[in-house]
């Protein structure tokens, strides 16, 4: 044997088991739930078999449409203020903090990114409710009469993601505007551009790929999660997720609920497709 | 002017990012009912009711034991893969990559329920380890990524020299690349920590009866608002920013 052909064989057996695992426990679960979407129940017993229904079901039930319609517009939201907030925040860290306090100050700002997912969506229905502190604080200072309805609103869903979102982007947009040589500024400013077009022309498109990397992890985790909608928007408009959270529980609808799972993930892989040419997962 | 707005932006932004956790561990200690102003005066009650019930003790126990051994098998698989991809230029490396990395594209929901679904058909029963499953599935992209980026050329040559001088691969893995990386190593294990035990779908879906700690304050949510929340929610803070700023001080202060 030669010794090409022994690396070789040695690098397959270091990298077998994290394969094996990926496609046991990824792909093939993935597979067992498209095969599921296809299936049907009978009673509360589900009948496997090749049946379209359920998709035929997604496209016309008026109730799926406007759960898929409501997450694709808070998701798209979602992920434009997201990125319009933590681009300047990371900048001014990046740029205008002091180098010595830099890693203190893009801490600080990202420092409730870790506390409990579940814990921070209900920390947003204290702040926000009925008798919540920004309603307390307005009646105090004669700002409004009535308290204001936002809990319980889509309203309230955008505001607890663009919280946990804008603290992600940041992260990974101060990682990509770090990287920067100062010299393509300093290039640009020396050829006679003006600030705004040293920002334009050159900064933003070096860090587009950052960008766009973050926004394609906001529009992914946002779209995917049952959370924030479910604690912070109420029940009165439903998301994809909370949807396909509903079909477990009460019915049991297992098909359905694959279906719906096959519709959001064919949704991410557009996404997906859209934003390639910038992504670099790899290098997050 | 530019100056003012500047700063103005920057103390905004920490104040929008820093209100629901103020409000949060504010009225944790709130002596009174419900969690919400008026400030009825301070209390440790609700920290000592937390920790004095045995649910969420249980929980926090569950979700740590998960987390590290989840991230550990992650941490383990991602970095033998990525040591075996950096080293030798196997046929389709780019696609493996791209099999590795592909869980982080996924939603967590979507990779619980086809989880739920095959233990289903294959009458696996749920428990703590099938929750374990589900996090090193995210996890290990994670722990792959971080490792990979980490690998250059420098530590290829030494793994190179080692192995020349007839050190065994696993010698090779445990005095050369082991040790080179213990930064990218350690920052990926963390992250999964912190990731895997404050993960809420795939245990909701994948866990029956001892469930993690994420789970069990879910269902005290459904009770409606309680300051008992909050001191949990607040002592969960407490662990992670500790977590995050021992990984700060150590890892992140050694890199030039």
């Amino acid at each position: 044997m030669s010794l090409a052909s022994r690396e070789r064989r040695l690098a397959w057996a270091l990298l077998a088991p994290a394969l094996l695992w990926t496609a046991a426990f990824f792909l093939l679960p993935f597979v067992a739930m498209i095969a599921l979407s296809f299936a049907h129940m009978e009673g509360r017993e589900v009948v496997q078999g090749f049946d379209p229904d359920n998709y035929s079901r997604i496209l016309t039930d008026p109730v799926i449409r406007g759960a898929l319609w409501n997450s694709l517009q808070i998701t798209v939201v979602v992920t434009v203020i997201s990125v319009l907030l933590a681009y300047p925040l990371a900048a001014i860290i990046a740029f205008r903090v002091p180098a010595r306090w830099q890693r203190l100050a893009l801490l600080m700002a990202v420092l409730p990114f870790w506390t409990s997912y579940v814990v921070r969506s209900y920390s947003w229905l204290l702040v926000l409710g009925q008798n919540g502190v920004v309603n307390k604080a307005l009646l105090g200072l004669g700002v409004i009469a009535e308290p204001l309805e936002i809990a319980s609103t889509r309203a309230a869903t955008v505001i607890g993601f663009v919280h946990f979102f804008v603290m992600l982007l940041t992260l990974t947009i101060y990682a990509n505007l770090i990287q920067l040589s100062p010299n393509y500024s300093r290039a640009a400013q020396d050829l006679g551009a003006s600030r705004w077009q040293t920002f334009t022309l050159v900064i933003l498109p070096l860090t587009l790929p950052g960008v766009v990397t973050g926004a394609f992890l906001t529009f992914v985790l946002c779209i995917g999660d049952y959370i924030t909608p479910q604690i912070l928007g109420g029940n009165t408009e439903l998301t994809l997720p909370q949807l396909i959270m509903l079909q477990l529980g009460r019915s049991g609808n297992f098909p359905l609920a694959s279906a719906l799972s096959v519709v959001l993930m064919a949704v991410v892989t557009l996404a997906y497709f859209l934003s390639i040419r910038w992504l670099r997962l790899d290098r997050v | 002017m530019m100056r003012v707005l500047t700063w103005a932006y920057l103390a905004a932004a920490y104040a929008f990012v820093f209100l629901p956790v103020a409000v949060l561990v504010a009225f944790s200690f709130q002596d009174g009912r419900l969690p919400v102003p008026p400030f009825k005066g301070v209390t440790l009650d609700w920290y000592a009711k937390v920790l004095g019930n045995d649910d969420l003790v249980a929980a926090l126990l569950n979700s740590l034991l998960v987390a590290v051994v989840s991230s550990v098998i992650a941490l383990l698989l991602g970095f033998l893969a990525a040591h075996a991809l950096a080293r030798v230029r196997l046929p389709r490396s780019a696609l493996m990559r791209g099999v590795l990395i592909a869980p982080m594209t996924v939603s967590y929901l979507i990779i619980a329920l086809g989880l739920l679904s095959l233990f289903n058909m294959t009458g696996v029963r749920l428990s703590l380890w099938t929750a374990g499953i589900g996090h090193v599935v995210i996890n290990l992209p994670l722990c792959f990524a971080i490792t990979y980026a980490a690998m250059g050329d420098h530590q290829r040559n030494a793994e190179r020299a080692a192995r020349d001088l007839g050190a065994p691969e696993w010698k090779v893995l445990t005095l050369i690349s082991a040790p080179m990386l213990s930064a990218p190593l350690a920052a990926a294990f963390f992250l999964s920590v912190t990731f895997s035990w404050d993960e809420f779908i795939i245990a909701f879906l994948l866990t029956r009866f001892d469930v993690t700690l994420p789970v069990e304050i879910w269902s005290m949510l459904k009770s409606g608002l309680s300051p008992a929340t909050n001191a949990v929610g607040s002592l969960v803070f407490l662990v992670s920013v500790t977590l995050v700023i021992l990984l700060e001080l150590t890892v992140f202060r050694k890199r030039p």
